[in-house]
């Protein structure tokens, strides 16, 4: 199956927590879709924890948390498990925020991975902490293991019952041997109680009542607070500058200019204006006389990347597989069908704005960051700080939104530098929304040139997929490393659909904007640019979207992910079964009101299984989506509640880069710099959204991203049902639809 | 020069540059970190508190007009999470990365303090000012028709 974690580590741990002995259990996880970038890092970095879990003699169990909470639910999901095989109550569960130990590994947060990777090892670890507090009971009333038995966090043994509370227990059991995690038993999947179910929140009393603390929440005694003024140039570099008026605003301390560089940085440093308080700061910075050198990206323009698509359409691209002989049975067949898609750089925009607060001493740093990649964070750091990376204390805090900008380090890497330079105080570096927005990592821009023909039954011929784009892979891999560009069609270039003849081809395009992972990455502009092209494949053989995707799809089987066989392979029963679900659910074919479109996408990313319908109109010269139907087929649900959630969150994600603005360059910088010229999507804007949950029980899969891919081409297929307009540039304008 | 106004119910007394935004003062000056900073313009209503009962945007706000005004904030509303708005959007799970939430509950309270039963139609006109980046809006409806129903509303 998908998910086949390793258990490569396992301690046992007694600690003197909570004044008195603790069973901790933890273990370490690298699944197989992660297995390659698990075992290089092993090489560089010592093992992480991934999870602890705690019993104290009071009887308060607590999971550590070993991954980063952003809004996914992770902090939900992942007790739950614990709580499972534990058979403990939920309401009893704690959750905290896992330090990061240098002696241990952590893959960070990302890639829609921390339930499927912790699925089974968190099932063993709690599987095993439950079976060492059995056996101990069963010692103390001399009995055997197998007639005791565990509830509610306690043991349960005999008629009339007598009980043992996990507290009561936790010092004998920490004594005995672990359990093989490999063959601890596991709960019968029909007796569980917490798993599947649906359940709050597990921080959403502090969410609601403000009390929850994000990273810009951080409060150090003493600290200061920083803004940055950087070249407005991607790459360009500080010349000179004047600090004297900057230091006459009330409340700054001081101006420290500071360099940036490596592979994760957003930019090449700039001066901080470091305060007493956020908006001293800020005022500095805008009294500030800064020289820049712009460097060579000053002539980029969005325009000229534009010009550059073109071209490199014009060449056609680099084959990166090669199935049949596409290009002949297109140039022969009578019915075919060309289409030409335009996707821009997108920003995460995350609610809270990157932040981090350093404070560096000579013998240690601790930090306060926002991260999805703890890890990370501290290696950067100790850099900075001229420090082993043992010294550096990373809490990692809440996050108002991740969404991939929070893999990053840039804005760790500044706060270090800056913290380096200012004698021992803490400092936290803000970005205000326009940094934010004008030196994010974007999602990539990309051109597409989709072929497709039809044979005389109305069965897909062909299939061809050229794309051109400023790759991710290209701004990560070494000057003069070759792109393939495989990774910028992810699940796209092993489409669902039965052709013998398929190819696919990708050129790279230069920019100096740094692009990274935006949610649901490639598949982003890969479900767009597919599940458009389909349907208009649909029309063209003169059938319902529906119909024509079930028959391609065809039968049941499994489908090798191309160029990567370590990833599970694609299930067209699986496929097939969230559409149908999608449809039956929209009631696909039944009349709409006068002006409504329905439209239908379908998509495999992260391991998982989604498909949309919406009902759209044009009103007023814009696109209303009036209704959202999903099916999601992520596995077994852990939290289903949870998974509705995320899919909902993906919908509007996904339509705020379709229905409003873009990134766009000019000078060799962004031209948006806050909501008023990047818009998002409002209430009024949203549709009433429906998730229907498959209730698998497959291994779970990912959720926070596979909503996102198919959103788009579903509105755009309504629209196209409705004015017979096809949408192929994003964002789209109200020209697109007059 | 000392700003007199009433924070939460509490007497404040704050001595900072008269022109400082509301929010920093309430951030950076008196540690109250529940409102929150999402783009300093006015535009996403990320920092929105009540003054004198009205939804205001802190972070547009200097400080100096608020002298002798009443300023409510996420944690006036309850620190244990009683209010029947926070009890809903509990109820409703809402919040997903929950940063703009504390701005979202604000403009809800102001809006049923106002129309204590909002139609769709009233909920997109006072909400439209706030933004959420996880999409959590239908929630946020069905949790301000929830908090419209429950008989304790103190909203």
């Amino acid at each position: 199956m998908a998910i086949a974690p390793v258990v490569n580590r396992r301690d046992f741990l007694k600690t003197g927590a909570a004044g008195g002995v603790a069973l901790v259990i933890g273990f370490h996880l690298s699944p197989s879709a992660l297995a390659d970038q698990a075992a290089e890092q092993e090489k560089k970095i010592p093992n992480p924890l991934d999870a602890w879990v705690r019993i104290t003699p009071d009887n308060h169990v607590t999971l550590i948390l070993g991954k980063s909470e952003m809004g996914q639910g992770i902090m939900t999901a992942l007790p739950m498990i614990l709580a499972e095989e534990l058979c403990l109550d939920w309401k009893n569960v704690k959750v905290e925020q896992a330090p990061t130990n240098p002696k241990v590994y952590d893959l960070g947060t990302g890639g829609s991975g921390s339930v499927a990777g912790s699925w089974l090892p968190l099932r063993r670890a709690g599987a095993a902490a439950r079976e060492m507090l059995i056996a101990a009971a069963a010692q103390k009333w001399e009995v055997s293991p197998d007639t005791c038995k565990a509830a509610n966090g306690q043991v349960v043994h005999g008629h009339p019952q007598r009980y043992l509370s996990y507290g009561e227990l936790v010092e004998a059991a920490a004594k005995l041997p672990i359990p093989n995690f490999n063959t601890v038993p596991l709960k019968n999947s029909a007796d569980f109680t917490v798993v599947g179910h649906d359940t709050h929140r597990f921080e959403g009393r502090d969410k609601a009542t403000g009390a929850a603390k994000f990273g810009i929440d951080s409060r150090v005694p003493g600290m200061l607070f920083a803004v940055v003024a950087r070249c407005p140039v991607f790459g360009g570099k500080l010349a000179s500058f004047d600090a004297t008026k900057a230091k006459e605003v009330p409340g700054v301390r001081d101006v420290i200019s500071f360099e940036t560089s490596g592979r994760g940085a957003s930019t090449t440093g700039g001066v901080a204006v470091l305060a007493e308080n956020s908006w001293a700061a800020m005022q500095g910075r805008k009294a500030l006389v800064v020289k820049w050198d712009e460097g060579p990206a000053a002539n980029e323009s969005s325009a000229e990347l534009h010009k550059q698509f073109l071209a490199n359409a014009a060449k056609g691209g680099k084959a990166l597989r090669n199935d049949g002989d596409a290009d002949s049975v297109l140039g022969s067949s009578p019915k075919k069908v060309e289409a030409v898609y335009e996707l821009p750089f997108a920003p995460h925009a995350c609610m809270e704005p990157m932040n981090c607060t350093v404070q560096i001493r000579p013998d240690g740093a601790e930090a306060w960051v926002p991260t999805q990649a703890p890890q990370w964070a501290q290696g950067v750091i100790a850099e900075a700080a001229k420090l082993p990376p043992e010294k550096v204390i990373v809490h990692t805090t809440l996050m108002g939104g991740g969404f991939g900008r929070r893999y990053q380090a840039d804005f760790v890497m500044e706060a270090a530098q800056v913290a380096a330079k200012a004698a021992g105080k803490p400092v936290m570096v803000l970005w205000t929304r326009e940094d934010d927005m004008q030196h994010g990592f974007y999602r990539p821009a990309s051109y597409h040139k989709l072929q497709g023909a039809l044979d005389a039954n109305g069965n897909l011929a062909a299939w061809k997929h050229f794309q051109t784009s400023t790759s991710i892979a290209a701004k990560w891999s070494e000057k003069g490393a070759e792109d393939p560009g495989l990774g910028e069609f992810g699940s796209g270039a092993t489409i669902p659909y039965v052709t013998p003849n398929v190819r696919i081809e990708y050129t790279l395009a230069e920019s100096s904007v740094p692009r990274a992972w935006w949610r649901s990455v490639e598949h982003s502009s890969s479900g767009f640019v597919i599940e458009s092209f389909i349907d208009e494949l649909a029309a063209a053989a003169g059938q319902d979207p529906l119909v024509f995707r079930m028959k391609i799809i065809g039968g049941d089987r499994k489908i090798p992910m191309f160029g990567n066989d370590k990833e599970p392979p694609l299930d067209t029963a699986r496929l097939k079964g969230v559409l149908q679900l999608a449809a039956e659910k929209a009631g696909w074919g039944k009349p709409l009101p006068k002006g409504q479109g329905r439209g239908i996408a379908t998509f495999y990313s992260f391991n998982s299984y989604t498909a949309a319908v919406a009902e759209a109109s044009v009103q007023n010269g814009a696109i209303k989506v009036h209704r959202l139907v999903y099916a999601v087929d992520c596995g077994r649900p852990i939290n289903p509640e949870g998974v509705r959630a995320q899919v909902e969150s993906a919908a509007i994600y996904g339509l705020s880069a379709a229905l409003h603005d873009a990134i766009t360059i000019k000078g060799g910088r962004v031209e948006q710099s806050n909501f008023n010229d990047y818009g998002m999507p409002r209430m009024s804007e949203t549709p009433k959204t429906e998730v229907h949950v498959v209730m698998s029980k497959e291994e779970p899969t990912g959720i926070g991203e596979p909503g996102l891919p198919v959103v788009t081409p579903a509105v755009c297929n309504a629209i196209f049902a409705a004015t017979g307009k096809r949408l192929r540039s994003l964002p789209i304008r109200s020209e697109d639809l007059a | 020069m000392a700003i007199s106004f009433t924070l939460n119910g509490k007497a404040t007394s704050v001595d900072v540059s008269p022109d400082m935004p509301l929010l920093w003062v309430l951030r950076d000056t008196l540690n109250m970190t529940g409102t929150k900073f999402g783009c300093g313009m006015a535009l996403c209503g990320a920092c929105t508190v009540h003054i004198n009962g009205e939804a205001t945007r802190s972070c547009i706000t200097a400080v100096s007009s608020i002298a002798g005004k009443k300023v409510t904030t996420i944690e006036g509303l309850s620190t244990d999470g009683s209010h029947p708005v926070q009890q809903a959007w509990m109820e409703e799970d809402v919040p997903q990365c929950g940063y703009c939430q504390s701005g979202q509950i604000m403009s809800a309270v102001a809006l049923l303090s106002k129309k204590p039963k909002p139609t769709d139609a009233d909920i997109d006109d006072a909400m439209s000012g706030n933004i959420c980046r996880c999409g959590t809006y239908q929630r946020i409806r069905k949790a301000i028709h929830r908090a419209a129903s429950m008989p304790a509303s103190k909203a």
